[in-house]
Formats: C-alpha cells, structure tokens, sequence
C-alpha cells in the first residue's frame, strides 16, 4: 500500500461560496483500499475522501473493518492494498486513552512534540478540554472522562489536519459521553480538521456527525450527508432506523414477525 | 532473617524460575498509600488502616515469640551454650564484636565485596537484557546463552574463578556479579517484552522514534519488573557472598562465622547471622526506597 505524506490535495472544482462553507479541501484521499487478514478480506475496493472541517461517523459492526480503515489512515498498517494519502499532521485518540502512566498529565499531553513544547503549551491545551486542574496529576489517578479529555488535549494540541477516533467514548458512561459529544463539537469547529470517528454507537453517529459512512461486507456501503435537521426530533429518528437497516440489525425476518 | 533468606533461596536455589517469583513481597508495599481513591476514601481508608495494623501486630508478634521460645528453651530447656547462647549472650558477643573492630572491619570488607559485585551483575545484566529485549538478533544470540548459564549452580563455579583470578577480591566480586546477572536479565527482559503494544502504538502514532520509544515508553514500563529483579538480586548475591567467604577468606563476616565455628564459638555465630539479617532488611529498605521514588507513578494505579 502506498501511504502518501504530503500536503493535501486541493478541490479542482470551482469553490463556490457554499461549497467553501460545507466542504473544505479534501484532507484525505482513499482509492481502491483493501485488507485481508490470513487470506479473509476484511475490506475490498474502498473509496473515500474527507474534508477539511467535516466530522465524519465510521459506522459498522464488530469485525466490519472500520477499525482497520483506521488504522490505515493512521499510518500503521503496511500490509493492505490500494492508494491512501493522507497528511502528516494527524492525531489519534484511542478507546482505552493509552495515557502513558509514568508520565504526570501535562508531560503526556506534550509526548512526541518537538524539543520547544513547554508545560504553558500543555496547560493551554488542558485548559481547552477544561482539566488544567490536573495537569500534576497521574494518570492513573484520572477518572475515564477525565483520561479521555486528556486524551483529546494530547490530540488537539498536536494541530492535527486529520483527526482519528477510535471509538474513543465507548467506555464512558451515558452523561459523560454526552458531555464529551459537546466537547467534541466544540473543537472540532474551532480547529477544523477533518475527522473520522469509528464508533457502533448509531445515536452519537447522528448527533454529531456531518457526514456518516456504514461499513459492510468489505465495502462502505452507504456515504450520508447529514443535515442539521436530521440531528434530532422525528427526523432524526428516520435516519436512525435508516442506518440500523444498513448495519443489518433489522434482518427481514425480524421485520415479518413485527 | 526469613526475609532475607527466603528471597535469597527463591533466586538462587533457583536456577529454576526468576519469572515465577516475579512481584514477589510487591503487594503490601502499595497498600495504603492510594491518595487518589476514587470510591468512598473514608471507608476505605479506614479499612486499610485496620488491616495494616492487624498485620503491623502479626510482624511484630512472630519474633517476639521466637525470642521468647528461644530463652525458654535456655533457662527452662537447659539448652548448653555450645548449641544454643541464651539471646544476652549473643548481644554481649555482638558487642565485643563491635568494640574490639572485628565486625567494623569484616562488614566493610563484605560491604564492598556486595556493592562491587552487585554493580558488575547489574551492568552487566542490564546491558544483555537490553541487547536482547530491544533487538530480534540479540535475542537470538543472547538469550538461549543466558538460559544455558542460568541452570549452572553458581557455587561451582569458585574454584575456577579461583584458578582465574586467584584467591583475592577479584573471584569473591565476580562470582557475585554472575550471580546478579542472572535475575537482572531475566526480570529486565521480561519487562522490556511486556510492555504494552498498545502504548508503543500510541507512542508511534504520537510521533516518537525508536529512541523516544525506548527512552519515554519501553524503559519505564520495565521499570517495575527491573526492580523486582534488583530486589531479588541482593538477596543472590549475600547468599554467593557468604558462600565464596565461608569456602575461601580471610577475611570478612563469612570468615568470621568459620572461624567461629572452628572455635566452637556459638554466639559469635549467632551474632554474625543477627548481622547477616539486618544486612538483609537494609537491602530490602533501600530497594523499596527507590521503588518509592521510581513508581510513584503506580501507587496511585492501587484501586484500578
């Protein structure tokens, strides 16, 4: 596979003024990606590109491959095929927050930087996913919320064009999440990287996302623009069914017997 | 005693299982010290509170009631002296031991002997756990060579050090600093093969090279189990010390038991041995100090 580190390519189409303001330039750039494991293809043929400022949902079940896609894009996987480019600034926030526990807070928040980065570089960032208080702190001694936050300080601090979230809520529970969605927002509209966020979760995929992609039998089978109104109330509830029929929960079988 | 001992023979009798041991005595250390307790820190904290005092009790019960067995069984048993001193008798030994210099010189003499072999076997159990744990060639060419070493009694090994380097300190401080490798290389390895992927992932995705790697995620994260085998490595090498003074000195606390021995001089023995144990306790004191330091980080992990 071919793993492209460059500045990002830009639109050939004309930027018309909404265009400018719904899609930015296209950050990341997937063509004809594949990946089988021990002869097992996981994902075959995948065909993507993400935006400057648009929040993307990686929706698929268990083993689908959206993690793999993930992957992928982070720079970690060499054995796939296909054409991937992405930027060299790109962050990655993971499920478990992979907080290194010898480090206090604010040290792992700068792990990676160049030699320049000060503790003041690493308490803005803290004090922008609101935990500065914590700065001194072990992570081991941080709630899952609070490593979580950390987490996206370490992410967002590094300025990312591309932005990777595995699944990174899915151990929080229900009220922290939600206050995590806000946050979440919050940065991505003031930093704008394009972001992929991996989740199951077919509800935080509506709430946030702009765009939403449904991973399934190796391909991506549905690539949905999502608009403001679908976010919540009756609509939202459409494109939730919606999406669960494409994730295959409702099988027809269960559908005869309602 | 039975605190140095026991470790002692866990890592050289041995030649069996280092990782077995691993973490070995680990869990009392951390007790109570959670500063960080995320659920009810008051119950909590009291309830520790009870149990380490419970086993505070219990610490302090077992040697008194030696103490007391060991009088009963010289005033009332009518042990004879030449097998059993009465516990004055070895404290007033232990004293003239002191005053006439002979314990000053023999622990300065064993001291150094300690300290200069347990550096050579941890510099040089950390350099080949190092080749060996960091690169695929190293482990390859080192590990299968460590093992085959590891399963020779390190006792037997004296008389050819003996024909190498003679009967002075050189034999006494290198037969210890073999003896060190072994559980250094083994608990470092182990560290440094067990630290988890998914924080080197996240390393490389964060941006470090191999180096960073090294230096921020995989040298710390074998921290622990690196000090597990500086614990037991100590124990090792009082043991080997001992031995190597005991079999072939003429100086130092092995020879002052031997020679003791020969002139029947129980309570001399005893003395030494009552020295051997606090030696081992003070060992013991200072690895866990530097656990202290170097894992602070981990103390706060109690509760996860």
């Amino acid at each position: 596979m071919a793993i492209e580190l460059r500045e990002p390519l830009v639109e050939a189409a004309p930027r018309t003024a909404r265009a400018a303001r719904s899609r930015g330039e296209v950050v990341v750039r997937v063509r004809g990606y594949g990946r089988a494991f021990a002869g097992r293809t996981v994902l075959a043929g995948v065909d993507v590109d993400l935006h400057q400022g648009e929040l993307v949902a990686l929706l698929g079940a268990s083993g689908s491959g959206k993690s793999t896609l993930l992957r992928a894009l982070s720079g970690q996987d060499a054995g796939a095929d296909g054409h991937v480019s992405v930027p060299r600034e790109r962050a990655v926030a993971f499920q478990d927050h992979r907080l290194l526990p010898w480090k206090r807070v604010w040290r792992n928040v700068l792990v990676g930087l160049p030699r320049g980065a000060q503790k003041r570089d690493a308490l803005r960032a803290l004090e922008e996913v609101g935990i500065a208080a914590r700065a001194d702190a072990w992570p081991g001694t941080l709630s899952g919320g609070e490593a979580q936050r950390v987490a996206l300080a370490r992410a967002f601090i590094r300025e990312p064009r591309l932005l990777l979230l595995d699944e990174p809520f899915g151990a929080l529970d229900a009220l922290t999440r939600l206050r995590m969605h806000e946050l979440l927002r919050q940065l991505c509209a003031r930093h704008r990287p394009a972001t992929l966020l991996v989740t199951h979760d077919v509800d935080e995929a509506v709430s946030l996302a702009d765009r939403i992609l449904v991973v399934r039998d190796g391909h991506i089978s549905l690539d949905h623009r999502t608009t403001g109104d679908e976010r919540e109330g009756a609509e939202a509830l459409v494109l939730r069914t919606r999406l669960l029929e494409e994730l295959g929960v409702y099988a027809p079988e269960a559908l005869n017997n309602t | 005693m039975t605190a140095l001992t026991g470790e002692a023979l866990a890592g050289l009798g041995a030649q069996g299982d280092f990782e077995l041991v691993v973490g070995h005595g680990q869990a009392p250390l951390y007790e109570g010290e959670n500063p960080g307790s995320s659920a009810t820190p008051s119950r909590r904290g009291s309830a520790i509170r009870t149990r380490a005092l419970q086993s505070r009790w219990t610490l302090l019960g077992g040697p008194l009631l030696l103490l007391l067995a060991w009088q009963l069984a010289v005033t009332v048993g009518h042990a004879p002296a030449t097998q059993l001193p009465a516990p004055s008798a070895v404290i007033k030994a232990l004293r003239e031991l002191i005053a006439n210099g002979q314990l000053g010189t023999a622990l300065v003499i064993s001291a150094r002997r300690v300290v200069l072999g347990v550096l050579l076997g941890v510099v040089a159990g950390s350099l080949l756990a190092l080749a060996s744990g960091l690169t695929t060639l190293g482990e390859r060419l080192i590990d299968p060579v460590v093992h085959m070493f590891r399963t020779m009694p390190v006792l037997a090994l004296l008389p050819i050090l003996v024909v190498w380097f003679g009967t002075g300190e050189e034999a006494k401080v290198v037969l210890i600093g073999w003896a060190v490798t072994f559980p250094i290389y083994i608990n470092l390895f182990a560290g440094i093969k067990g630290v988890d992927p998914k924080l080197l992932e996240a390393g490389r995705v964060l941006g470090l090279g191999r180096l960073g790697q090294i230096r921020q995620v995989i040298l710390p994260g074998a921290m622990p189990q690196f000090l597990t085998g500086l614990r037991m490595a100590l124990g090792v090498s009082w043991l080997v010390l001992v031995a190597a003074e005991e079999i072939n000195a003429s100086s130092g606390l092995g020879y002052l038991i031997s020679n003791a021995s020969s002139l029947e001089q129980t309570d001399v023995i005893f003395a030494v041995l009552l020295v051997y144990s606090l030696l081992g306790v003070l060992s013991d004191l200072i690895v866990r100090t530097v656990e202290r330091w170097a894992l602070a980080w981990r103390s706060s992990y109690v509760n996860r």
